[in-house]
Formats: C-alpha cells, sequence, structure tokens
C-alpha cells in the first residue's frame, strides 16, 4: 500500500469531544432497548482505543473484549495477516449477552462481518449493537452502525485513519493503490 | 547464518515465507513473526468453536514417506483448525509403493488442487526436493528429513520457551542426549542462535555429538551436571535407536546412569529451569518419570502449542501464495 501524508482532520480534544458525545447517544440507545448490562468488544487496533474509552464511561462490571479479525476476512489471502496480528481476548461468556461492538471507522462493512462470525464463534448473543467513530461511505455490504461520533463523505481515493492510543488524532491520507477498506 | 535470499527457495525476493523447510537463512523478525501469530492460534482451544476461516476451501496435503502419527495429527489438526481440507498420503499403502515416482505422485496431488504439501521423508532433502519441483503457487512445509531438519518443531519449542521465560536473550538452554542423529537439535540450535540466546549448550557422550558441533555455534559438554549448570532451559532428546548402525551406545541403563534426567541431577539447573522433550519419550531412559510428571517438565504445553504454531507457518505460506497469485 502506497500512501501520501495529507492532513490531520481532527486533534485529540476534538475526538474526545466525539467520544463523549458517542456515549451519551449510546446510553440512550441501550435504555431505550431495555439493555442494562451491556459487554463491549473493540476491534484491534483502532476499535479496541475507543472501545476502551467508552467501557470506562458506562462503567461496565465485564472486561473489555478485544478482537483481531485477521483470520476472519473475506480477503484472508489477499491482504493476509496483519504484522501486529495479536490474540483475540473475550473472558466473558458472550451466550445470550448484549454486546457493544467497536470499530473507529466503517466503510465497506466488511470488518464489521468478520468481526461478526468471530464473536458467533465465541457464542450466540442476545444481540450486538454496532458503534463506529467515523462512518464514512464506501458501504460494500449491508451493514449499518447504530451509533456514530462523525458521520464524513470522503472521496474514495481518500483514506482516514485514527492514531493513538494515548494521544488521538484523524488522519486523512490519499491513497494511489487499491487498499483495504474497513 | 547469512541470510542470502537468492539462494532460499523458502523466501520470496523481497522475503515472504512461501515455503517452511528449515530455519537455516530466515531472520530472527520472521521468527518472531511466526511465534506472534501463533499466539493468536494459541487461545483457540479455550474457545467453543475452536477454528478460523482462514483457508477455507483450500486444500492441504500430509505426504508422510515415514510413519509419524502425533507430527502427522498435529499437522492435520492445524489445517483442520484453519478449515482448510485435508489429504493424507501415506506412502505404505500410495501408489508410490507401487512404483510410480515421487514426482508423478506430486503431480497427480497437484492436479487435485491440493496448494500445499507437508512432507516427512527419511532422506535428508526430501522436502527441499519437493518444494523445487512442486507447481507455482504450491507451498511445501518439511514435518521432518532425515537427519537435517524439523522446523516446525523447533517453532513449537521456541513458542514454549517464549511463553514461560519471555525474553530469549538472557537465556542458557542445554539441550541433550542424541544430538548426532537428531534433525530437532540442529533445527533448535539455529533457532536458538537466531532468536538471540545468550548460550546453547549440547550434552551428550561424545559418540553422540557430531564432531562439527562446535561450528554450529554451541558449546559442546560431555558430563551432564556441568551441562546443566544455570540453564534456564533443559531440552532432553530421544534416543533414535532406529537410526543408529553401530554400537554407539553400551546400554539404555547406562545411558540413564550417565545423562537420565533426575529431579537431583535437575537441581544443577536454575530453581525455575523448565524441561522439555519433543517425544516421544523413553521413560527411564533419557528422562526419570518424577521429572517428565513433575512440575517443571513442559512436555504435554509442547503438544498444544504445536497446533498453534503449524497453524502460523500455514497460514503465512498460503498467504504469500495468494498474493502472487494476486500480483501476478
Amino acid at each position: 500500500m502506497t500512501e501520501a501524508p495529507q492532513h490531520i482532520f481532527m486533534q485529540h480534544d476534538g475526538i474526545i469531544d466525539l467520544i463523549d458525545g458517542m456515549t451519551g447517544i449510546l446510553r440512550h440507545y441501550l435504555h431505550d432497548r431495555e439493555i442494562d448490562n451491556p459487554a463491549i468488544i473493540g476491534i484491534h487496533t483502532g476499535g479496541a482505543w475507543i472501545a476502551r474509552e467508552l467501557h470506562q464511561r458506562l462503567e461496565c462490571a465485564d472486561p473489555l473484549g478485544l478482537l483481531d479479525i485477521s483470520f476472519y476476512r473475506d480477503d484472508f489471502t489477499r491482504i493476509g495477516v496483519n504484522p501486529q496480528v495479536r490474540p483475540s481476548r473475550i473472558e466473558f461468556d458472550v451466550d445470550e449477552r448484549n454486546i457493544v461492538l467497536v470499530d473507529d471507522v466503517i466503510q465497506s462493512g466488511r470488518t464489521i462481518r468478520a468481526a461478526m462470525n468471530e464473536i458467533f464463534d465465541f457464542g450466540r448473543p442476545a444481540s450486538i449493537t454496532l458503534v463506529t467513530l467515523i462512518e464514512r461511505n464506501g458501504r460494500q455490504l449491508p451493514i449499518q452502525p447504530d451509533v456514530v461520533g462523525l458521520r464524513l463523505p470522503l472521496p474514495t481515493h481518500e483514506h482516514i485513519r485514527l492514531t493513538g492510543p494515548d494521544t488521538f488524532t484523524l488522519e486523512i491520507t490519499r491513497r494511489t493503490d487499491l487498499s483495504p477498506s474497513s | 547464518m547469512a541470510t542470502d535470499r537468492r539462494q532460499n527457495i523458502q523466501l520470496t525476493p523481497d522475503g515472504r515465507l512461501r515455503h517452511f523447510l528449515t530455519i537455516e537463512g530466515l531472520s530472527r523478525e520472521l521468527l518472531t513473526h511466526i511465534l506472534d501469530i501463533a499466539e493468536s492460534f494459541a487461545a483457540l482451544p479455550g474457545r467453543p468453536v475452536k477454528k478460523v476461516p482462514a483457508l477455507r476451501g483450500r486444500i492441504i496435503t500430509n505426504l508422510f514417506f515415514e510413519n509419524s502419527t502425533r507430527t502427522r495429527t498435529t499437522f492435520e489438526l492445524a489445517a483442520k483448525r484453519l478449515s482448510a481440507d485435508v489429504l493424507n498420503f501415506n506412502v505404505s499403502t500410495s501408489a508410490t509403493a507401487k512404483g510410480e515416482t515421487l514426482l508423478d505422485t506430486l503431480r497427480n496431488i497437484e492436479a487435485m488442487h491440493s496448494e500445499m504439501f507437508v512432507v516427512r521423508h527419511s532422506q535428508s532433502g526430501a522436502a527441499h526436493f519437493i518444494a523445487r519441483h512442486a507447481a507455482p503457487g504450491v507451498s511445501v512445509i518439511n514435518a521432518g528429513d532425515g537427519r537435517h531438519a524439523h522446523p516446525t518443531q523447533a517453532m513449537l519449542d521456541m513458542f514454549t520457551i517464549r511463553r514461560h521465560k519471555g525474553d530469549f536473550t538472557p537465556l542458557r538452554v542445554a539441550i541433550v542426549g542424541d544430538i548426532l542423529h537428531s534433525r530437532v537439535a540442529r533445527s533448535q540450535i539455529l533457532a536458538l542462535n537466531t532468536l538471540g540466546v545468550t548460550e546453547v549448550r549440547v550434552v551428550g557422550p561424545r559418540t553422540l555429538i557430531p564432531t562439527e558441533a562446535r561450528a554450529l555455534g554451541v558449546h559442546v559438554y560431555h558430563d551432564l551436571d556441568e551441562g546443566l549448570r544455570d540453564v534456564d532451559v533443559v531440552i532432553m532428546l530421544r534416543l533414535q535407536k532406529e537410526r543408529m548402525d553401530g554400537a554407539l551406545l553400551p546400554s539404555e541403563s547406562e545411558y540413564f546412569r550417565l545423562y537420565g534426567l533426575t529431579n537431583k541431577r535437575l537441581e544443577a539447573a536454575k530453581p525455575d529451569a523448565i524441561v522439555m522433550h519433543p517425544g516421544p519419550m523413553n521413560r527411564g531412559v533419557e528422562m526419570d518419570s518424577e521429572v517428565a510428571d513433575g512440575p517443571r517438565s513442559v512436555i504435554l504445553q509442547q503438544v498444544s502449542y504445536g497446533i498453534a504454531v503449524r497453524m502460523a507457518v500455514m497460514s503465512l505460506c498460503m498467504q504469500t501464495h495468494a498474493e502472487e497469485r494476486e500480483e501476478a
């Protein structure tokens, strides 16, 4: 993948504001559905950072779940193993739980599909609520987030990426060739 | 140990793993990457569904010219946990026994669209031979060739060591027993040195340590108590009686008296030293049962980690070929 840095789209404080806003919307969303004890799962890497923030704010009792979906991607043999592949870790019983699944950016929807496939290999949840920091255009599957920090239309050749975890930044880069989309 | 990618048929020109034939010529970064990927798979046994869909629809063939139930089973389980389909070819029942050449057997299995061969053979170099003649897009994994190499066994041993000790750098490791006939020992020595341990020792009778051992970057000991002093890891090797041509050993009881591991002798090692054995183990010959079943033994963990490490190697090789197809 060849990418040239283009510009910083949002700095840490702005991203924290988005997360605070998402927390409020998520609380209402869960309350409306009478979900009082959700379990949170974040997708490596950016999704896990956002999930950690939500996990703290919602004061969840269960440990934060982490998913690395490398081996569940439908394009595994094209994209292959992420060089920073990490073990998935879910230390609570998924069966009949209301799961909040968190990612940083949703684009194609393929990452979320892979993540849901992996979650079902841990058990059969009662429900999955999808939360993303950024929802951008480019969906290839009928998967939509329930709670979003920011909806952002971007030209197809532009790519938005969250960096962190101590200081968050959203960067927009211009793609010069085809690269995996989330 | 130089890494010459032009000479190393295991690697693509840009250093990705295409076949896994030997530890020789592989970088520390690549070995570490294999161990990191294996970490992801090591957690699978604790999950209700113990497999991932990564290699769904792919065919992997176990081509075993030499019997080994445990190695074949763990490769088969590794492939199945990656959701691949598995063919098992056993030479004693296959067409090779009826006169078909190895290359004809290879072409026939390739025609069945198998994309990976896991090869075990009594001849050193057999896996290299098959890799050189395999069709483009087909990976070969060496599951043991003669006295030459058994790289996945070495990597599962490295994985076990890392799980217990963390960093390789400060470690002193003693490999005890029949070094001469051991493809496992050769691969272990290469892996330990590549991963940067402080010291690798080989311990055994003069008749079972090859004369060129020092050239592999090890310290040679013939006295077990000296060889075990202050080591962090003890790897006991099986006495390969089936490979011994002459009178290399006086007797098994004499061997146990001199080189058998007991709790008493283990006192020379560090208090938190772990004891490993690649199996199958001869109790009362290489090791006393009190050690094999004792708290410092990690022998059964080695078997489970073997599945995770083989999954890592299979997924990396399969991915490289898929990327090459994509690029073409």
